[in-house]
């Protein structure tokens, strides 16, 4: 076996020792109608042919295209010293930290991690880490409904489509409503969470709310008047859930400043790959009342027998080993390595250092708008935003397409994962950050400017049809 | 210091002493020089009151202040790469260096999760691969990769069984029956499935009571989580029976794959009747804990509830192209359970380990650890207290009840004391069944020699029991800090750092 020890006589000498003649004996439980015909799965492999198919899957991606792409999940640069550092097998191969006396590392890490988030999210209390924004947007929407006892939440068309999916599926387990505030349709405000419908939706006494759930910057990458919609959601009685983006919080309001009282997010843009969607990163924060509410584990510093300082999981009366189905929630293994990367990529940056990556972004994606709106590619939302935007662009996923010919990946084509929206059909959802370059803003304005040149959308589809009957 | 105790101490692999936060070492105007610095106009098209007030109060460290703050701390830490960790229903075995490449390489790890499926063709390749060689280990029809943990694998798994019922108007059924020797994700999952739990008791030989169990089962259950081998390391015997009474009864049998490294090659729970199972990618596929995550916890279906499994699938074109569902293409599945596809990087490590094993070597890895087991179980034997004789999997419970009767000394001295002798304990007070219980897992990557160490370890320490409690009862002596208050932990939270509690317990430099 390729990561064994034991050679044919250390086996022996075991059989030995337990009074076997061979293995076989050892599975005798398992009853014999029960037993398993062989393994249809290919022969072990040694690691230099490994090697070479790993390399040769991984070259088939293509990554080599300057991409706009976000929509929950950035590129950023992440200085070296973060990969170096998670790499210490000290890290990477230890458990959760169940016996504190030997795992004063990753608690010292995790307390630091919850540290180095309440001072961006301006809250209290974090978690030490949930599976993703996803998760954690569902695991703060199913807290406020513990916290308020009520069974209805708000989720702002504005919340990623993702997380909207993923709330839906825990709430169906749980038999809870989630309903879903629009977005307002044109105007100044157009794309941001609609106020109005909020205050209608919040009103039916007979259907009270337990949380409003939005974020900011919102899916199509808008600033969203938070205060206002947390005093709404608190004269309502509901608890304020802000969605939020860790590297934006370097800049813009906290849900802190704003009176939210739960915070959840994907930390994936703290120095971590994008790894094709995971190991990300789940954010949850919350006000100091609501720390007995909180699902996932929580570290506390606090001193040994000797007195000396010390980090310990704290609160542990919320959490599945103890109390089992009267938990807060079933979570166990979380992404604690990737906490670990946050924290780290957060000490390598410093907070002047958060502060240029995000200004950065912002100010790249300003250059990004005026350059696709001189390509004939204007922004479809006119608020504020900060580094990412919807374009509006005919037949969108027929250019899209097209633009990846010419080694351009323009975004995400809106219609793909908000299809039942019609206002979104020609909508291209683009962003920057630090690392996208003025050459490759002036390499996706030049391509897009000569597709809306050169065709219609009806041509733009014919031509997409095409191209799939050719792969093929 | 006794002979003993200077004996007794251990080339620990963690280290000696706590550092100052990243928060203390911070002073202003360090660090800095990782990216450019923006134009001093950028944010200045929006609006004043949607920015932050003052920036965060992050440290502001030099690199390597940080390279040190780290290292230091990691020294702390026990781990599998530093010694044995025979941590009962976890399978802390070691994890291969290839799959941290692996995950690595820029065509995996800098792949965008939107990225279109003609630009993902080799990470697409390589899920539906390992999704296939699950189905067969699982002997399932099909598996899903989105679960981020055997946890949410869980919560995947019995929110299909209540689609199921419900697709087939079965609406009463309210209750998921789990056995009191279960780890306590499973009558979590079923709370927050929506389903009361039912806690079936053990019989005298581990396994489930029979008797009970079909005194508990009925029109109202919905499905049986049953963890096999169970968390006492046993394989249950009487698995036909269950499985028909289950069946029987109109509900679903839902195994915890969180035993699965004792099995492979030997029992595929699909094919012998279970209609849902999970994987746990770290425990059974070796990809690193990482202190608590992140793993992943794919989910395997028969055919029954082949049309509820969470979107979106990774096909196969008859054409050779792979892709993913797209938005509303299977309206029958339960949603998603997260954001993406799966934790991708993670599945990457999985994937290689399958490969390196393949057929033979990964059935060789199910008969080594059960092997090993066997072999430290009769080894302690007369030891300590070793509850069930019959044969175990990969792992069995010992127990210090005796022990304790007649010295005094408790399960969780002893394995405070193990922390002395350099070992990291096994798990304690798990499965809830057993009185003063040792879960011990070795694992198929432990030597003989560290496996007899370890004996010698536990024969001392029963020694020191009876001649010197005292030494047990303030175990450890030699670990980076002792016993913890964990009272004051509890009742006056410390959760985060601000200056204040960093006066009140001084920083340790």
């Amino acid at each position: 076996m390729a990561y064994g020890p034991h050679t044919n006589e250390d086996r022996a000498r075991m059989l030995a020792a337990i009074g076997v003649e061979s293995v076989d004996e050892l599975f005798a439980d398992i009853p014999p109608s029960l037993r398993a015909s062989k393994l249809e799965l290919p022969s072990p492999e040694s690691e230099a042919e490994l090697t070479v198919r790993l390399r040769d899957l991984a070259s088939r991606n293509r990554v080599d295209l300057a991409s706009f792409l976000g929509a929950g999940a950035y590129r950023h640069f992440t200085p070296a010293v973060v990969d170096q550092l998670l790499l210490r097998g000290e890290f990477y191969t230890a458990y959760t930290p169940y016996q504190p006396e030997i795992s004063q590392g990753t608690l010292q890490t995790i307390y630091e991690y919850q540290s180095l988030m309440a001072e961006l999210t301006g809250l209290d209390v974090v978690s030490a880490s949930h599976y993703d924004g996803a998760a954690a947007t569902a695991e703060a929407a199913l807290m406020s409904c513990r916290a308020t006892r009520r069974e209805r939440v708000l989720v702002g068309r504005g919340v990623h489509p993702h997380y909207r999916e993923t709330l839906r599926t825990y709430f169906g387990g749980a038999s809870l409503v989630a309903d879903e505030i629009p977005l307002v349709s044109e105007g100044p405000t157009a794309g941001t969470t609609d106020l109005a419908a909020l205050e209608r939706m919040l009103a039916g006494a007979d259907r009270p709310v337990a949380g409003v759930v939005v974020a900011n910057p919102s899916f199509l990458g808008l600033l969203e008047p938070m205060a206002e919609m947390g005093r709404l959601a608190h004269a309502a009685g509901a608890l304020f859930v802000a969605v939020v983006e860790p590297v934006s919080l370097a800049v813009l309001a906290t849900p802190g400043e704003y009176g939210a009282d739960i915070a959840a997010g994907e930390g994936q843009s703290l120095g971590l790959p994008l790894s094709y969607g995971g190991p990300y990163l789940g954010i949850l924060a919350c006000r100091e009342a609501l720390v007995r509410g909180i699902p996932g584990r929580l570290v506390g510093m606090t001193t040994d027998i000797d007195g000396r300082r010390a980090f310990v999981m704290t609160l542990r009366a919320r959490e599945q080993d103890i109390r089992r189905e009267k938990a807060s929630s079933n979570i166990c293994t979380n992404q604690a390595l990737c906490a670990l990367a946050a924290a780290m990529y957060l000490g390598a940056m410093g907070p002047h250092g958060l502060r240029d990556v995000a200004a950065l972004g912002a100010a790249r994606a300003g250059e990004l708008e005026s350059a696709l709106a001189a390509a004939g590619a204007p922004r479809m939302h006119p608020g504020p935003y900060l580094n990412e935007f919807a374009v509006r662009v005919p037949a969108a996923p027929a250019v899209h397409a097209r633009l990846i010919e010419r080694g351009i990946l323009a975004g995400l084509p809106l219609a793909r994962v908000l299809p039942d929206d019609p206002s979104l059909a020609d909508a291209l959802l683009v962003c920057a950050t630090e690392v996208t370059t003025p050459d490759e803003i002036a390499a996706f304005a030049g391509a897009l400017g000569d597709e809306l040149v050169g065709g219609t959308g009806h041509e733009g589809a014919d031509r997409e049809g095409v191209g799939r009957e050719t792969a093929r | 210091m006794t002979s003993t105790e200077s004996e007794g101490r251990p080339t620990t692999p963690a280290g000696d002493r706590l550092g100052p936060t990243l928060f203390e070492r911070s002073r202003p105007g360090r660090g800095g020089g990782k990216v450019p610095h923006p134009p001093k106009d950028a944010l200045a098209r929006i609006p004043a009151d949607l920015l932050r007030a003052e920036g965060p109060r992050l440290p502001e460290v030099s690199e390597p202040e940080l390279t040190r703050h780290y290292v230091n701390l990691s020294k702390l830490n026990y781990s599998v790469d530093s010694g044995f960790y025979p941590l009962g229903s976890c399978t802390m075995k070691y994890n291969p260096k290839i799959d941290e490449w692996a995950a690595r390489l820029a065509g995996f790890s800098t792949l965008h999760p939107f990225a279109p499926d003609d630009l993902a063709q080799g990470t697409l390749q390589l899920l539906w691969e390992l999704e296939t060689a699950l189905a067969e280990i699982g002997g399932m029809k099909a598996v899903t990769l989105q679960p981020a943990a055997g946890a949410q694998g869980e919560l995947t798994g019995i929110l299909m069984v209540r689609a199921y019922h419900r697709s087939r108007g079965d609406t009463d059924r309210s209750e998921v029956l789990v056995p009191d020797s279960a780890h306590g994700t499973n009558p979590a999952t079923a709370s927050m499935a929506g389903f009361r739990t039912v806690s079936i008791p053990s019989a005298p030989d581990g396994g489930v009571d029979v008797e009970a169990f079909r005194s508990a089962l009925g029109p109202r259950t919905a499905a049986v989580m049953i963890t096999n081998p169970s968390t006492l390391g046993l394989f249950e015997s009487r698995l036909c029976e269950l499985l028909d009474a289950i069946h029987e009864a109109g509900a679903l049998a839902y195994m915890d794959g969180a035993n699965l490294n004792a099995i492979m090659g030997r029992f595929k729970p699909g094919d012998a009747g279970f209609d849902v199972m999970h994987f746990n990618m770290h425990k059974t596929f070796s990809t690193p804990h990482g202190g608590g995550g992140p793993g992943a916890g794919p989910v395997g279906v028969g055919g029954t509830l082949l049309p509820f499994l969470p979107s979106p699938r990774v096909l196969r074109e008859p054409d050779g192209r792979f892709r993913l569902e797209a938005a509303g293409e299977r309206p029958t599945g339960i949603g998603r359970v997260r954001a993406f596809v799966g934790n991708a990087g993670i599945l990457v490590r999985a994937y290689v380990y399958i490969r390196a094993h393949g057929d033979s070597g990964l059935r060789e890895v199910s008969d080594d650890a059960v092997l090993a087991a066997n072999y430290l179980k009769s080894r302690l034997a007369g030891v300590v207290d070793v509850p069930f004789s019959r044969p175990c999997m990969h792992e069995f419970v010992a127990s210090s009840a005796s022990l304790k009767a007649e010295t005094g000394i408790r399960t969780l001295d002893v394995a405070k004391r193990l922390i002395d002798y350099g070992f990291h304990p096994p798990t304690i007070y798990f499965p809830l069944t057993v009185e003063e219980a040792l879960l011990i897992e070795p694992t198929e990557t432990e030597s003989l020699e560290t496996l007899d160490a370890f004996v010698e370890a536990m024969a001392r320490i029963v020694e020191e029991a009876h001649s010197s409690p005292d030494l047990l009862h303030s175990a450890p002596h030699y670990s980076p800090v002792r016993r913890l208050d964990e009272t004051t932990a509890a009742r006056q939270p410390n959760l985060r750092w601000r200056a204040m509690t960093g006066s009140q317990t001084p920083c340790p430099d």
